[in-house]
């Protein structure tokens, strides 16, 4: 039997900001129903490759596949970018992100935050999507908080709403970049268990993330990355108990 | 005749004059914020050379006086072909000088706006226009409101100089009233003490607004 489709596959990408190389040629195959948690140093260009999967950053050259369709459009040789805004923002829709400052919509509750895609984006009935927001609240624990402004809310608050919100839109995949760095240390546990228990129902999850002991019990597969490119593709307990290169060890001690 | 009964005599021409005021004003807003709007988003979205032209356009708008921009249009329209009685002239230049300023106003709210909402708004897949519709323009209002009310008030006391094109409102009542009387004072202090009060109105509504935005927004 031939392998099942990724839901997320990588091929060759390359990322550069001004003649300054960011990511080199990577490839990489995420499996549906995982949870992949990408480690790195500072600046080794973890949020630029997650950025790159909805195309909210621009490859440079290679390309996304979601469930085996291209995302976004082509860039040619001379790096000029075809693109089909519809059917971008049709992938888009498809691909969820929780960013590490919540971005939450200011203007609207938390319950609006939580409808305003699946209504605005996908036309579903408002009905419909107003009861099953409020049931992806009540699964994260804040059900009570529906009709309150995200800024009368703690940050762990704010990303487990961020999170409803991008479950609301019945993503095949999950994208979050360092969702707890911008939480103060009481509020990660909070958030992580929302995470963890999304992993165990099989949620598509690509988390960029510090939190070491959440990447060693919680994920399937660890993508550690330096400068640039992928260095280490191994299962989670496999990559902490004996990384394979020698920058991966250092950066584990 | 003293100042108290000329005003008691002309009170109907006095309502009539702060109606009138407050019509120019109202229709000068309902106007100049979808222009403004527009502008600012075309300035936003546009190439370099459009974008220049409204620059240009606007900032053009803004350094002339605005007595002057309703002289031309009143004046000068005619010359085109275009006959517009005094009222709409009026309204047309305290439009455009207004949605001028507005524009601005609309684009230092656009930038103001957190980066991350618009780009959360892409992530979920809002085309272009939804982003501007249901993200950077409800928070933009929000946000500007305080100065959109600046501006009206402002807007307000532009349309006095209206009378010059002999638009009928409260500036013209007041001259109309103290020539008819022979006395300059009570008829025109009549009509500051009406001006102060539709602005201190303006102001109020401006103020409960930002009531509301602060116990949303914090
Ligand atoms: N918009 C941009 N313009 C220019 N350079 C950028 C831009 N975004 C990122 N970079 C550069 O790309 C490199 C990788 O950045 P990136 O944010 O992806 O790293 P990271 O692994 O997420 O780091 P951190 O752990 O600090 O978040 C850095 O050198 C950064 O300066
Ligand atoms: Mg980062």
């Amino acid at each position: 039997m031939a392998d099942p489709i990724p839901a997320i596959s990588v091929k060759r990408l390359c990322k550069e900001f001004d003649g300054h190389e960011v990511l080199r040629d990577i490839d990489l195959d995420i499996p549906a129903g995982t949870t992949t948690c990408i480690l790195g140093p500072s600046g080794s260009g973890k949020s630029t490759f997650l950025r790159c999967l909805n195309w909210l950053e621009i490859p440079s050259s290679g390309a996304v596949f979601l469930d085996g369709r291209r995302v976004g459009g082509e860039t040619n040789a001379a790096g000029k970018v075809t693109v089909n805004r519809r059917e971008l923002a049709e992938t888009r829709a498809k691909i969820g992100m929780v960013f590490q400052h919540f971005a939450l919509w200011r203007h609207l509750t938390v319950l609006q935050n939580v409808t305003e895609a699946p209504i605005q984006v996908l036309k579903r009935p408002r009905q419909d999507v107003e009861t099953q927001a409020m049931a992806i609240l009540e699964q994260v624990g804040l059900a009570d908080k529906a009709h309150v402004y995200p800024h009368a809310l703690s940050g762990g608050q704010k990303q487990r709403v961020a999170i409803s919100r991008a479950l609301a839109m019945k993503p095949k995949v999950i994208l979050f970049d360092e969702p707890t760095s911008a939480l103060d240390p009481e509020m990660v546990g909070e958030v992580l268990a929302v995470m963890r228990s999304l992993a165990k129902g099989g949620m598509t999850q690509v988390i960029v993330t510090h939190e070491m002991a959440f990447a060693r019990d919680v994920s399937d597969t660890v993508v550690f990355m330096d400068g640039g490119q992928i260095r280490e593709v191994a299962p989670a307990k496999e990559f902490f108990a004996a990384p394979k290169t020698e920058r991966a060890r250092r950066f584990l001690s | 005749m003293n100042g108290v009964s000329i005003l008691w005599e002309s009170r109907e021409l006095f309502l009539q004059g702060a109606l009138d005021t407050l019509t120019l004003v109202l229709g000068c807003l309902v106007l100049s914020l979808p222009l403004s709007i527009l502008g600012a988003v075309l300035m936003n979205e546009s190439g370099p050379s459009l974008k220049r032209a409204l620059r240009e356009l606007f900032d053009f708008l803004r350094c002339v006086p605005f007595l002057l921009l309703a002289y031309v249009i009143y004046y000068g329209l005619p010359e085109l072909g275009v006959r517009l009685p005094p009222w709409w002239a009026g309204l047309v230049s305290l439009t455009l000088y207004n949605a001028a300023y507005l524009v601005e106003i609309f684009r230092a709210a656009f930038n103001g706006i957190d980066r991350d909402n618009i780009e959360a708004a892409q992530a979920f897949g809002f085309s272009r226009l939804q982003t501007y519709r249901r993200v950077i323009l409800p928070q933009a209002v929000i946000t500007a409101a305080p100065l959109i009310g600046n501006q009206t008030i402002t807007a307000m006391r532009d349309s006095a100089f209206l009378m010059i094109i002999t638009v009928q409102e409260l500036t013209f009542t007041a001259n109309f009233v103290s020539a008819n009387h022979f006395s300059p004072f009570a008829p025109f202090a009549m009509a500051v003490g009406l001006y102060w009060l539709m602005s201190v109105s303006i102001e109020w509504v401006v103020g409960r607004m930002g009531i509301i935005r602060r116990s949303r927004y914090g």
